[in-house]
């Protein structure tokens, strides 16, 4: 939307748009100058009439009430109450776009975070002040295994729970649901603040959205110290949305449409996250988004994978075998593992066992796909033992229940029993003082 | 005279101003009540475009803007070392105690401490004839870096008239004077500006020849930079880029290091902040901290200050190369400094070239790299230096036929190829043997040969001739299985395996393994190729395939980069004797042990 005559509006102010019927919508002011405005109207600009809409430029950009109140709640994808429950009552009002955090300010992260889900703890590990997103498909179990983290996080030796932000960003009424029912059974929807823009709701509002949730999550981590778990899904329909406003705006695309600034913009919701020097809380982020048609060089998981500190990818071929979770650990990274785990974060052998078990594993599928050529029966010996380890680790590491929360130690030696099927001149990630303590295979 | 305009359109960090007929390109401009740190980057008449370098939030038309008659400089002099800057050079320590742990906008601060005193020691006297470029003395930055104090290398040739004695002194301290031929008295300092577009001058640019020691084998041994060369790591997410970038920081044998995070993450720079000062530097022994200078301009800062941190960053580099210093410069990444001139292009809606990217991007970049060199420096003692520049590139899609991939490709010398099935299975650092080379293999031969062995070039060439074989040998396995070689193929697909495994792969996380030196590259490709030739031998003899490998002196080679360390590499020549006795008699009786 375009605004004439303006004489005092500023670069990113707040707009109030009042149209013929006297419906208020928000919006923001993109570009001005020469006596014109270009304005994204959040709700979108179904209805608005050239003549008879009138703006008001209100002075300030947009904000966000806060205050401990806000745990317990339901909110809009612009942050205002969907719960039927009155306004909060705010503690103070923060600029929802954030400000970037200094890297001298920031604490390194390196708690590690038990999820109780053998595949993330053992080999992707995630730590406190990590963004670690999940690359999803359509249809397959990223609510599942992100409703079980949110569940099941615990940071072993301390009592504090987390605390729960959920923006859902143009999903379905169903997913947004099971988010909510998964708090509620597990009691943590007291400790957890919802945002909720639906698959039907105005687009443009997405790009608010992640916003507002990020600007409660670092409100609630580094204001009120707690250790906040923020889930971010669907991120594809939020560059979608953004995707829209560049068009509509004429402005040269990047790669398949999206606009050339996606990256920047991407980064500056991702990066809010982690920890700072001298202050309790953390920002943990676990952005969720469905790659379309499973291309991981799609612009928006190849630019969030350029954000992010690594993925986790869901494979179609274990989702269709029926293992959950259906963790591609190959494509999959966690990028501050090195930083969470080994001598006095959890074991010595951590990283050692996951770097081998990841070796172990792509061995197994270089000699699957040679089996399909020469057979089983062409084979050999050690070649035989990996197609063996291949099957175990699906089965009796990765795969497990929705609701089977699995501390390290058992993580670990369900590692070491797969690792045991393999002669022991094979591991040779591992140095050998861990070899006599932990390997149980013939030597 | 100062320009003086005013605002008439904002759009991100893109500003147009008019009645700015008197100022000139590139020069900074204060924009807006809070005084934004601009630079003018494009003037058409009396409107001048500015990209700002702090968000422009709130900024109104009708605001002033003032110019500075300056362009962007960064001021150099002691103090830089050990700091951390954001793209235009303000310290973020700075930043932190004016705004907190996020950061604000409109902060003045200075680059360095001005009022910290130093020990100059002066090493000309008066009467000395000085030229620009000159050392007049130096001071202690930092107790791995003598910092010499130089005549700004824009200045006339001049006589000393005067010059302080040895004694503390802080950077506005005038510590000499001078008279010029045509009798301008000229004052001396122990600081100067430097602009951050204009390369810094030199007498004359040498070949390199000396490689830059990384301690990485992949590196060392077959792709090797040279001090004073140029090299890409282009790849897609994950597969290693930053990881090797910190490796090439923390153990190049350098003297300063710059490290640029442009548009990455922020959590990467305070691990560089956390993790260097407790590394120890194995040449010194002293803290890595003490060499290095980092630009800080995370994804999330300003786009239009990201541009500017490759300048600022190179400028710094030259600087301590005028000092007669090896620099390496390492830049993650040049892909977000592109896509920043494609933001800001875009926004002046410039005519976009491939991908939207200007198209201006190609000379860009080769302005850019041109700035690496090994050189002789301006004014006297005669000195050589250099500047090496490495640059991460993050195609989109990991494709390397995008825009920023091809052109850097024609400016650089030195390129590693990440690949991202080979960071899929692990294998780090994740760089692809075949498609990588390097353009100063044959120059710093010499060095190799010299330094550390005679018949470097020839292992190199045969362990590396192994790797090829099996490159084309995999192919016929991907169609009918590895049996259908016969047993000396085989044999190279086993040895290409332990190379890949014993040689290439390098644990970056692991203690030992972190950092392998020359002699200990040397002599662990040296074991493998022993290794080869004397399996081949038995082959021949008739030992079978698999009584060999199922020698368990192969266990001890693939474990040799992290079980022995630099300083134990005698422990190699035990595991040479093994392996020989391996071969003889009866294969399966020897036992192995390191
Ligand atoms: N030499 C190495 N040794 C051990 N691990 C490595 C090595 N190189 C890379 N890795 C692993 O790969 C991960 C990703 O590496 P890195 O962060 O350097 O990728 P990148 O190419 O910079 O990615 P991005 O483009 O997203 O920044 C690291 O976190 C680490 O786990
Ligand atoms: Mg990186």
């Amino acid at each position: 939307m375009i605004v004439d005559g303006v004489t005092k509006a500023s670069f990113d102010e707040l707009v109030e748009i009042e149209t013929n019927d006297g419906e208020r919508r928000l919006g923001k002011v993109l570009e001005v100058g020469s006596g014109k405005a270009v304005v994204q109207v959040f709700e979108g600009t179904t209805g608005l009439a050239i003549t008879g809409t009138r703006v008001k430029f209100l002075g300030k950009t947009m904000v966000m009430p806060v205050s401990q109140e806000l745990l317990g709640r339901v909110f809009d994808g612009l942050g205002r109450p969907n719960d039927g429950l009155p306004d909060p009552v705010a503690d103070k009002f923060l600029d929802v776009n954030g400000e970037p955090m200094n890297p001298q300010s920031r604490e390194y992260p390196t708690s590690f975070i038990q999820t109780g889900v053998s595949v993330i703890d053992g080999m992707l590990t995630l730590v406190r002040g990590q963004k670690l997103p999940i690359f999803s498909g359509s249809g397959m179990s990223h609510n599942i295994l992100a409703a079980q983290i949110a569940r099941q996080a615990t940071v072993v030796g301390t009592n504090e729970d987390f605390a729960v932000v959920f923006a859902a960003i143009g999903v379905q009424y169903s997913e947004a649901q099971y988010f909510k029912r998964s708090l509620e059974e597990s009691g943590a929807l007291k400790r957890s603040v919802l945002f909720v823009n639906l698959a039907d709701d105005p687009a443009i509002e997405r790009i608010i959205t992640p916003r507002v949730a990020l600007t409660v999550a670092e409100y609630l981590a580094f204001d009120l110290g707690m250790h906040v778990l923020a889930i971010l899904t669907d991120m594809t329909n939020y560059a979608e949305a953004l995707r829209e406003i560049s068009a509509a705006r004429e402005e040269v695309p990047g790669r398949k449409g999206y606009p050339g600034y996606l990256y920047t913009d991407l980064a500056n919701n991702y990066e809010r996250a982690g920890r700072i020097k001298g202050k309790n809380g953390s920002v943990t982020q676990m952005p969720i988004l469905s790659m379309p048609a499973d291309d991981i060089t799609h612009p928006i998981p190849d630019l969030t994978g350029y954000i992010t500190e690594g993925q986790v990818v869901l494979g179609r071929d274990l989702f269709r075998k029926g293992i959950y979770p259906p963790v591609n650990v190959m494509m999959s990274l966690s990028r501050l593992m090195k930083d969470g785990v080994g001598e006095g974060k959890t074991r010595s052998d951590h990283m050692e066992v996951g770097n081998q078990l990841y070796d172990a594993y792509s061995r197994a599928q270089e000699v699957r796909a040679l089996a399909e050529i020469v057979g089983k029966a062409g084979l050999t010996g050690v070649d035989l033992k990996y197609l063996d380890a291949g099957d175990s680790f699906e089965t009796h590491f990765l795969k497990q229940s929705p609701d089977e929360n699995r501390n390290l130690d058992e993580t670990l030696s369900r590692a070491w029993d797969i690792l045991a099927t393999l002669p022991e001149g094979e591991l040779t990630k591992i140095k050998d003082k861990h070899i006599q303590q932990y390997y149980k295979g013939n030597k | 005279m100062v320009a003086k305009g005013r605002i008439v359109w904002v759009s991100g960090p893109a500003v147009k101003a008019d009645g700015m007929s008197s100022v000139k390109m590139y020069e900074t401009v204060e924009v807006g009540d809070s005084k934004l740190i601009g630079e003018v980057i494009r003037l058409t008449g009396d409107v001048a475009f500015i990209q700002v370098y702090e968000s422009t939030s709130g900024l109104k038309p009708g605001e002033d803007v003032s110019g500075t008659g300056q362009p962007l400089s960064v001021l150099l002099g002691p103090g830089i070392i050990g700091r951390i800057y954001d793209g235009i050079q303000r310290p973020l320590d700075d930043i932190a105690e004016k705004s907190g742990a996020f950061i604000g906008r409109g902060i003045t601060t200075t680059p360095v401490d001005m009022k910290k005193k130093y020990t100059f020691t002066p090493s000309v006297k008066k009467g000395d004839t000085i030229l620009g470029g000159s050392i007049l003395g130096a001071v202690e930055e930092t107790p791995l870096l003598t910092h010499k104090i130089l005549v700004p290398p824009n200045y006339p040739e001049a006589t000393i008239t005067e010059i302080v004695k040895e004694g503390e002194y802080d950077l506005e301290h005038i510590i000499g004077q001078a008279s010029s031929k045509n009798g301008d008295k000229i004052e001396l300092k122990m600081y100067h500006k430097w602009p951050v577009r204009k390369p810094r001058p030199y007498l004359e640019r040498f070949d390199p020849t000396v490689p830059l020691v990384t301690g990485q084998r992949i590196i060392d041994t077959y792709f090797p930079i040279a001090k004073g060369g140029t090299g890409a790591i282009p790849g897609g997410f994950g597969t290693g880029k930053t990881v090797t970038l910190h490796q090439i920081a923390k153990w190049a044998d350098s003297k300063v290091v710059v490290y640029i995070g442009c548009g990455e993450r922020g959590n990467e720079m305070t691990e560089v902040l956390v993790e260097f000062p407790h590394l120890i530097d194995p040449r010194s022994q002293r803290p890595l901290m003490e060499r290095t200078v980092l630009v800080a301009n995370t994804s999330n800062m300003p786009v239009a200050a990201r541009e500017a941190s490759i300048y600022t960053g190179v400028t710094m580099a030259e600087y301590y190369r005028d000092m007669g210093y090896d620099v390496v410069l390492v830049a993650d990444s040049t892909s977000r400094w592109a896509e920043a001139l494609r933001e800001m292009s875009g926004r002046l809606e410039e005519m976009p070239a491939e991908e939207g990217y200007p198209s201006y991007l190609a000379s860009r970049l080769a302005e850019f790299y041109e700035r690496a060199g090994r050189i002789r420096a301006l004014g006297s003692p005669d000195r050589s230096g250099s500047v090496t520049l490495v640059g991460a590139v993050s195609p989109s899609g990991a494709d390397f036929t995008e825009p920023v991939t091809t052109h850097t490709i024609r400016f650089i010398k030195t390129f590693w190829a990440l690949d991202t099935r080979l960071a899929y299975s692990r294998h780090y650092p994740s760089i692809n043997w075949m498609q990588s080379y390097s353009g100063y293999l044959e120059d710093i031969s010499k060095w190799w040969k010299e330094n550390v062995s005679p018949d470097w070039y020839d292992l190199r060439a045969e362990s590396y001739h192994i790797l090829q074989r099996e490159d084309t040998l995999k192919e016929i396995v991907r169609l009918l299985g590895p049996e259908a070689l016969p047993d000396e193929e085989k044999l190279v697909l086993e040895v290409a395996r332990m190379l890949k495994i014993g040689i290439l792969q390098q644990n970056s996380f692991d203690k030992v393994d972190t950092y392998c030196g020359p002699a200990k590259q040397l002599k662990l490709v040296r074991l493998m190729v022993m290794f080869y030739k004397e399996a081949q031998k038995a082959l021949k003899e008739g030992k079978s395939l698999a009584d060999i490998r199922a020698l368990p002196i192969i266990t001890t080679l693939l474990k040799a980069k992290f079980e022995v360390t630099d300083e134990e590499i005698s422990k190699l020549e035990e595991i040479e004797k093994q392996l020989s006795d391996s071969f003889k008699g009866n294969i399966e009786e020897v036992k192995v042990s390191v």
